[in-house]
């Protein structure tokens, strides 16, 4: 089911102007993504779960009025414990239309990157589908891995969305 | 100094649209043969209005088709014209002109002037039509016989024959030096103005031409003739009266100064008197609403007016500017959000103290008692300021349905009940088009032409009814007729054509639910009013969208009810909360019956797996929450739990969960904005401890209990 044209252009990345991106840690590997998607990161409550959702969505949480889904990447990547302790963190993502939450085992950094900077990232069978990967970075000798986070959470497999963009 | 208009506009728009709706409401209600006066007093009214902001706001195009409709109007209401059925339809069409007219102006665009001279010209061919003929009642003779007791002198010919003199036309040579005539004659024209208005029809240049005029005013001919017997040549005086009825002064229908009788004309009823003193058919009811202030000179002037005409009381004065005022929606829903937040405070303030000891903080608890009270009372009175009676959505109809039966061919009556239902405005707006598709949808495909209703032993006449009503937290939509009914093989024919799965042994209630296919159409012609299939499936999808559903009844021959549920408002729920296992959900409380602890052999089994709620005489069938849910930690002994009956959509079912929790009234969140429906759930809250709950989607639950065990039904 992987459409080539939803795929990012492996080789070449686009020169631009250098990107600031949140790095966060899953287990042993660490991720980055666009500070830009990012609107806040507050500390882990225990959800309202919802019945029948996948095993990798929390729940929602009450954020200022605002109802808010859950989703534990550990889960979903199947990296590290997926362990709630006083310093768990919740990074809450805007996207497009939506506001989600994201529990990652702690953040580390905010890290410019220039394009020449990230690497394409190699096909790989990995729990995580390779398209949602924009490339793999480097920062002071530690491997990251920059996700396409708004593609990733809005997609089908994350079931967060009533009729997935990458369904169409 | 500038004012500028423009921030008056929009209130010129919203009343303007409101003085056409009211338009149109009485000309709908209006009987033909027998328009009663004071609906035609009050669409003049709102004729007039509307010409005379348009006319201060500059929107000349508006007031242009006011000024010939109002004419119009003024003649019908004077009994010169007869009402007609095309001088109905036109009226309508000219309110519609000008809405159109009122929405261009709105949104700023520019108006099209062929419409407007359209309209102005079907609407002067009526005024000029044929059926004004005979149709003018006789001049009354109130002025007359006035003019006879006041002034037994003026008892001639003239007055009595044509009695209803609206002045007099003079011509007459005067006398002196050629130099002098012309000082004299304006003389003459300055004294004649004192007795009315002086209209000079040829002014004489030498002695002995002669010089003609004409006076409109309460002038009595014998003052006339005294004054022009100081100038002129005795033989050559000639006064005739003026027709009343003749066309000048009949465009006037202001008559300031109709010849009325000199006592009823004192000088300062004459200022007040407008519509006072001509000599109209309905006296009192006549006046405009130039009757604001009752001068006292007025007043006595009506009697005997009234007394002379059948004795109608003066409509009352209605202060409407102070019973309201205008709010922006945008105001409204910001106060029922702030209430919705302290709604939360509250609830959250009140749970903090639950722990409290309450004999010790006895002060602490009657606060919170009464501060709950008083959010409540706040809440209520809040949400009322959205709500509107459903007549607003009700009032569009007559129109509709009598356009569409003429169209049709049919004859239709149309039966409107509980227009008092009182529902947020939010909906009112969202519900007006799938309503009216609804109704449409009756009039095709429902009602029978009056052939075939004859020979079917029904009256000609189908009846469509339109009724609304509360109903457990709902309000309940009903759009009925006696027509033909469903056809129950078509649908299914079409359903087959159009390549749904389908079979025989589908329920009614299934096949009905057809037509709400997107596409689907059993219309053997594609009319101009349905037939493209394009509207059921709009239907259902606006009305899902406002958490309502469409039910559909219908029998052969006999009828088709539909019937659209709808909540009350789309933003605060009464609910309860229940636990299961570590979880609390909220259960909408329109949909509880009761709630008991199951003894043992309450509990039935079926065919080993399903289970049955043995309640009085009937058999209910059980939803275990925790199972649907798949919930840890749940009761599993019945006896430790809680059964609630529920009712949704004619169905019965117990739930069944560990413990009630309290009964809270909820501002509902919505679940999809950031996430996705979920089965079984159909919106989340915040509770008081600042946690999301989960609001049970329960017809979703009983129907899914039902269906999973049809043995029960």
């Amino acid at each position: 089911m992987v459409q080539d044209s939803l795929r990012k252009p492996p080789t070449s990345p686009a020169p631009g102007p250098a990107k600031e991106y949140l790095t966060f840690t899953l287990g042993p590997e660490e991720y980055a993504i666009d500070i830009l998607k990012v609107q806040e990161i507050r500390g882990y409550e225990p959800p309202t779960t919802i019945a029948h959702a996948p095993e990798f969505i929390k729940g929602v949480i009450n954020l200022r009025g605002v109802i808010v889904p859950i989703v534990d990447l550990r889960i979903k990547f199947g990296v590290g414990q997926a362990e709630y302790t006083p310093f768990t963190v919740v990074i809450i993502l805007s996207l497009s239309s939506r506001l989600v939450g994201i529990v990652v085992d702690g953040v580390s950094d905010v890290t410019t990157l220039a394009p020449e900077q990230i690497h394409p990232a190699p096909e790989f069978a990995a729990t995580v589908d390779t398209r949602y990967i924009e490339g793999l970075g480097t920062a002071d000798g530690r491997m990251l891995i920059i996700v396409d986070i708004e593609k990733l959470m809005l997609s089908a497999e994350m079931a967060l969305v009533e009729a997935p963009a990458d369904a169409l | 100094m500038l004012i500028d208009m423009s921030q008056f506009h929009q209130v010129f728009f919203e009343e303007t649209a409101e003085h056409l709706a009211t338009m149109e409401n009485l000309l709908l209600t209006l009987d033909i043969h027998a328009p009663d006066a004071e609906q035609l007093n009050a669409i003049f009214r709102a004729a007039h209005s509307i010409k005379g902001s348009a006319g201060t706001f500059g929107f000349t195009d508006l007031s242009e088709v006011t000024h010939v409709l109002e004419s119009l109007l003024d003649r019908i209401r004077k009994g010169e014209l007869r009402l007609s059925e095309e001088m109905i339809d036109t009226f309508l069409d000219a309110g519609d002109v000008l809405k159109t007219l009122l929405d261009a102006h709105q949104r700023g665009a520019d108006s099209d002037p062929s419409a407007v001279k359209a309209i102005c010209a079907r609407l002067e061919r009526l005024a000029t039509a044929p059926t004004a003929a005979g149709a003018a009642p006789p001049a009354p003779a109130l002025p007359g016989q006035a003019v006879t007791s006041a002034e037994p002198s003026a008892l001639h010919e003239n007055a009595t024959t044509s009695p209803a003199s609206a002045g007099y036309e003079l011509s007459f040579a005067l006398e002196g030096d050629v130099t002098f005539i012309s000082m004299t004659f304006d003389n003459l024209v300055a004294e004649l103005s004192g007795l009315g208005e002086v209209e000079v029809l040829a002014r004489p240049a030498a002695a002995g031409e002669t010089a003609r005029l004409r006076v409109k005013g309460p002038a009595e001919e014998k003052t006339i003739r005294e004054l022009l017997e100081f100038v002129a040549k005795n033989d050559s005086i000639l006064i005739e009266p003026l027709a009343a009825a003749s066309p000048p002064q009949k465009e006037e229908a202001y008559g300031f100064f109709e010849p009325l009788p000199a006592p009823a004309a004192t000088p300062a009823a004459e200022e007040e008197a407008y519509g006072f003193f001509t000599p109209l058919p309905q006296p009192a009811t006549e006046a405009y609403g130039f009757f604001v202030e009752p001068s006292p000179p007025a007043a006595p002037a009506a009697p005997p007016m009234a007394k002379a005409e059948e004795a109608k009381p003066a409509p009352p004065v209605k202060p409407a500017a102070e019973t309201s005022i205008r709010v922006g929606v945008d105001k409204v829903d910001q106060l029922i959000n702030l209430v919705g937040e302290l709604v939360i405070t509250q609830a959250m303030l009140q749970q903090s103290a639950a722990h409290c000891d309450p004999v010790q903080f006895e002060r602490l608890f009657n606060g919170l008692a009464q501060l709950e009270r008083n959010t409540r009372d706040l809440q209520e009175a809040v949400l009322s300021i959205r709500m509107l009676p459903m007549s607003v959505v009700f009032a569009r109809f007559p129109r509709v349905v009598r356009e569409l039966s003429h169209k049709l061919g049919k004859q239709v009556e149309l039966i409107t009940q509980g227009e008092e239902t009182e529902l947020d405005k939010g909906l009112v707006e969202r519900l007006t088009d799938p309503l009216t598709h609804l109704v449409r949808n009756s009039l095709d495909h429902g009602i029978e032409t009056p052939e075939e209703r004859i020979a079917r032993g029904k009256p000609p006449t189908g009846t469509v009814t339109l009724s609304a009503y509360h109903q457990s937290g709902n309000i309940v939509i009903e759009v009925s007729d006696d027509g033909a009914g469903l056809d129950r093989a078509k649908i299914l024919a079409k359903a087959k054509e159009r390549g749904l799965p389908v079979h025989e042994a589908m329920s009614d209630q299934e096949v009905w639910q057809l037509i709400f296919e997107p596409g689907f159409s059993t219309a053997a012609q594609v009319t101009e009013v349905s037939g493209r299939g394009v509207g059921m499936d709009v239907v259902k999808k606006n009305i899902g969208a406002l958490g309502g559903r469409v039910d559909i009844h219908s029998e052969p021959g006999v009828g088709t009810r539909m019937t659209v549920r709808l909540p009350l408002t789309l933003a605060i729920l009464d609910g309860m909360s229940v636990a299961v296992g570590r979880e609390t959900y909220i259960l909408p409380l329109g949909y509880v019956i009761e709630s008991l602890v199951p003894e043992r052999h309450m509990i039935k089994s079926v065919s080993g797996v399903a289970r049955l709620l043995q309640l009085r005489e009937e058999y209910l069938p059980v939803i275990v929450l925790a199972e649907v849910f798949r919930l840890p930690h749940a009761t599993t002994t019945w006896e430790s739990g809680i059964m609630i009956v529920l009712e949704a959509d004619g169905k019965k079912a117990a739930l069944f969960v560990d413990a009630l929790i309290g009964q809270h009234q909820v501002v509902i969140k919505s679940l999809e904005s950031n996430y996705r429906r979920v089965a079984g759930i159909s919106a989340a809250t915040i509770m008081g401890d600042g946690r999301v709950a989960l609001i049970l989607d329960i017809p979703w639950l009983v129907g899914a209990a039902c269906r999973s065990l049809p043995a029960a039904a």
